[in-house]
């Protein structure tokens, strides 16, 4: 899970795309702790989007876009945690977008699925889908390789070694905050000065 | 001891501290968590995962499982969904359990809440559905949270919050007669945009809100999300008691803002300017005034859901639907049972709502549930399957929300959504309003 460079094909987005267009409402029958059902969300991600080629091809549970560059508001709507799941089963590894909906964010930075990343700039303007794209997280940058362009992020900050770990249960083991087995005592074991963005 | 916002002041209290401000991270004591068909069976299945197979639940008491969202479909996965909550609450014991197909059966957990008396003052509920916020209007903090961070409070009955800073909205005056709960939203939401209130709480006062009643100030609070709040906020009184009275018999702590309490922002309101207001595809803030939308064609209207499916929603409808017939097909569902049979029993001038919506030539559904809201299984109730133009008293249109992606949703308040159904076009509802009501 962990990862400093993401090098890819972006898949471009704009503002306000929800968790219906990410994960279509009909698709929530799936639970994403079962495995098979898991993999299937990712064979739907971003099925609900207008006018946009296919994420995931016709007959595949993967994409061939591990970066998506979207605009405003990303993940607005519901609070369905199958939404980053999905793209993450899908393959998609960073969303890089101006900002975010808090609870999507929070999702993310959970489930340890997806690097959240926030950009100061309209990158929607400086991508079109399937560019190749170096993004560097130590860096915090993102690399047209076509165009040759270099745009600065935002810091993931305290949600970055969160999603490094695979999420906040294995974070927290991995950190000693509960135990390794993940039975009984992790009540008394969470340390109250933990911060994690939401 | 600094000055706080009835968000803060919660906050403080959950986390057992003095005081909180914006931007603090605390850990949160949850007084309810509530989950539903959907998300539950996720929450569920990381509980056990990372719990161990074997766990309980941190307080028995404080878990609310109302099933809700895909209950009358043919699906299996559905029906199987249902069976992992049952399974799980019979080994968790569990006592607050609203299950399908029996006496206890609700419907809409937002609305379910506050019906079995889950709602509090004072309290913090987290659910695992974006909606939760509606419960702000109970005068509580209520917020929307993931399937792993549910399962983590399944676990240890806490969670970690930032404290958000304070958005204040005051209605000065009186609303006119012909402006309901959802009009007023969908302007704020207009105002702020979709985004305006993310990370934010959103407080709602003043003397227009002091007149609403219950349902009303849980329709303002339901659409907080729409604008981005994290949640949303009403001073109790003497309605919330009322309705407080009639449904728990558990003591609660209100909480009231401090005088010169900060806010990031306050903005106050003539509330007698307010007119029936209209969200136009594809999103809840691409505001437009009823009386604009006069050349709008629609193909169906919808009145149901957590927003729009309350009892005052019918009883609304019906005043603008009275002696009319509908010129589109028109879907209604109440939100729970207890709405379902009050439409049976609850009169105007002598008859009954389910009459006057039959007579109407409304399509109903008697079966409570989210149904067409949020499109759902392929057999549901009201979906939309094809490029339909539809008005609802829902609360989001984004691309595909009601099912079909080609579909296009006009949101509105149940006085204009029963004048459109009876023309086929988007009506203002005081056309319908000025003589009968």
């Amino acid at each position: 899970m962990a990862a400093s460079t993401i090098r890819g094909r972006v898949y471009v987005l704009g503002d306000n795309i929800d968790t219906d267009q990410i994960i279509p409402a009909q698709y929530l029958n799936l639970v994403p702790t079962i495995p098979d059902e898991y993999e299937k969300l990712g064979s739907y991600a971003f099925s609900g989007v207008l006018d946009v080629p296919r994420f995931v091809p016709e007959g595949s549970a993967k994409t061939s876009y591990p970066i998506i560059v979207a605009g405003r508001n990303f993940g607005c709507g519901s609070s369905r945690e199958h939404a980053p799941i999905a793209i993450g089963a899908a393959g998609g590894r960073a969303v890089v977008a101006e900002s975010y909906a808090r609870i999507f964010f929070r999702n993310c930075v959970a489930t340890g699925e997806l690097y959240p990343v926030e950009t100061p700039t309209r990158l929607v303007d400086e991508f079109v889908t399937s560019d190749e794209a170096e993004l560097d997280l130590d860096a915090g940058t993102i690399t047209n390789l076509r165009s040759g362009a270099c745009f600065a992020l935002r810091p993931l900050g305290d949600a970055r070694p969160v999603i490094d770990a695979g999420g906040l249960f294995a974070y927290a083991r991995q950190t000693g905050m509960i135990s390794a087995t993940g039975t009984s005592d992790s009540k008394e074991r969470v340390p109250l000065n933990q911060t994690i963005e939401d | 001891m600094s000055r706080m916002t009835m968000t803060e002041k919660i906050l403080a209290r959950a986390s057992g501290k003095h005081e909180v401000h914006p931007g603090d991270n605390v850990w949160v004591t949850a007084d309810v968590l509530m989950t539903h068909d959907v998300c539950g069976p996720g929450t569920i299945g990381i509980f056990k995962r990372e719990f161990g197979k074997d766990a309980k639940v941190w307080d028995r008491d404080k878990v609310v499982i109302v099933p809700d969202h895909y209950i009358f479909t043919g699906d299996e996965k559905c029906h199987r969904n249902v069976d992992i909550l049952r399974d799980f609450v019979r080994e968790q014991q569990l006592p607050h359990f609203y299950d399908v197909g029996s006496s206890r059966y609700k419907g809409v957990c937002h609305i379910a809440l506050p019906e079995g008396g889950h709602t509090r003052p004072g309290e913090v509920l987290f659910g695992t559905d974006s909606h939760t916020c509606t419960a702000g209007a109970f005068n509580e903090f209520a917020t929307g949270i993931g399937n792993t961070d549910a399962a983590f409070i399944l676990g240890t009955g806490k969670l970690l919050v930032k404290v958000p800073p304070t958005m204040r909205f005051v209605f000065a005056g009186e609303f006119p007669p012909y402006v309901l709960a959802k009009d007023v939203i969908l302007q704020v939401i207009g105002d702020i945009g979709v985004d305006g209130g993310t990370y934010k709480a959103m407080e709602f006062a003043g003397e227009a809100v002091e007149r609403l009643s219950m349902e009303e100030r849980m329709t303002l609070c339901n659409m907080v999300i729409e604008g981005g709040g994290k949640n949303g906020i009403i001073e109790a009184d003497a309605t919330t008691f009322a309705y407080l009275r009639a449904r728990t018999t558990r003591s609660f702590n209100p909480v009231a803002p401090d005088a010169g309490a900060a806010y990031a922002l306050e903005r106050t309101y003539d509330a007698r300017t307010f007119e029936p207001t209209v969200a136009r595809p594809h999103s809840p803030d691409n505001r437009s005034a009823a009386r604009e939308l006069g050349d709008v064609r629609l193909t169906r209207a919808y009145i149901g859901s957590c927003t729009g499916g309350k009892i005052t929603d019918f009883i609304n409808a019906a005043q603008v639907m009275r002696g009319h017939t509908v010129a589109v097909d028109t879907f209604l569902v109440p939100a729970t049972t207890e709405i379902s049979q009050a439409l049976r029993t609850e009169r105007l001038e002598g008859r009954t709502l389910l009459s006057i919506f039959e007579d109407a030539g409304c399509t109903i559904s008697l079966d409570a549930s989210c149904a067409a809201c949020l499109g759902g299984p392929k057999d549901t109730f009201g979906r939309i399957n094809g490029p339909e133009v539809c008005i609802s008293t829902t609360n989001r249109n984004f691309p595909g929300r009601m099912g079909a992606k080609e579909g296009q949703v006009y949101l509105a308040s149940p006085y204009t959504v029963a004048a459109s159904a009876i023309t086929g076009r988007i009506t203002d509802p005081r056309e319908f309003l000025a003589g009968g009501a």
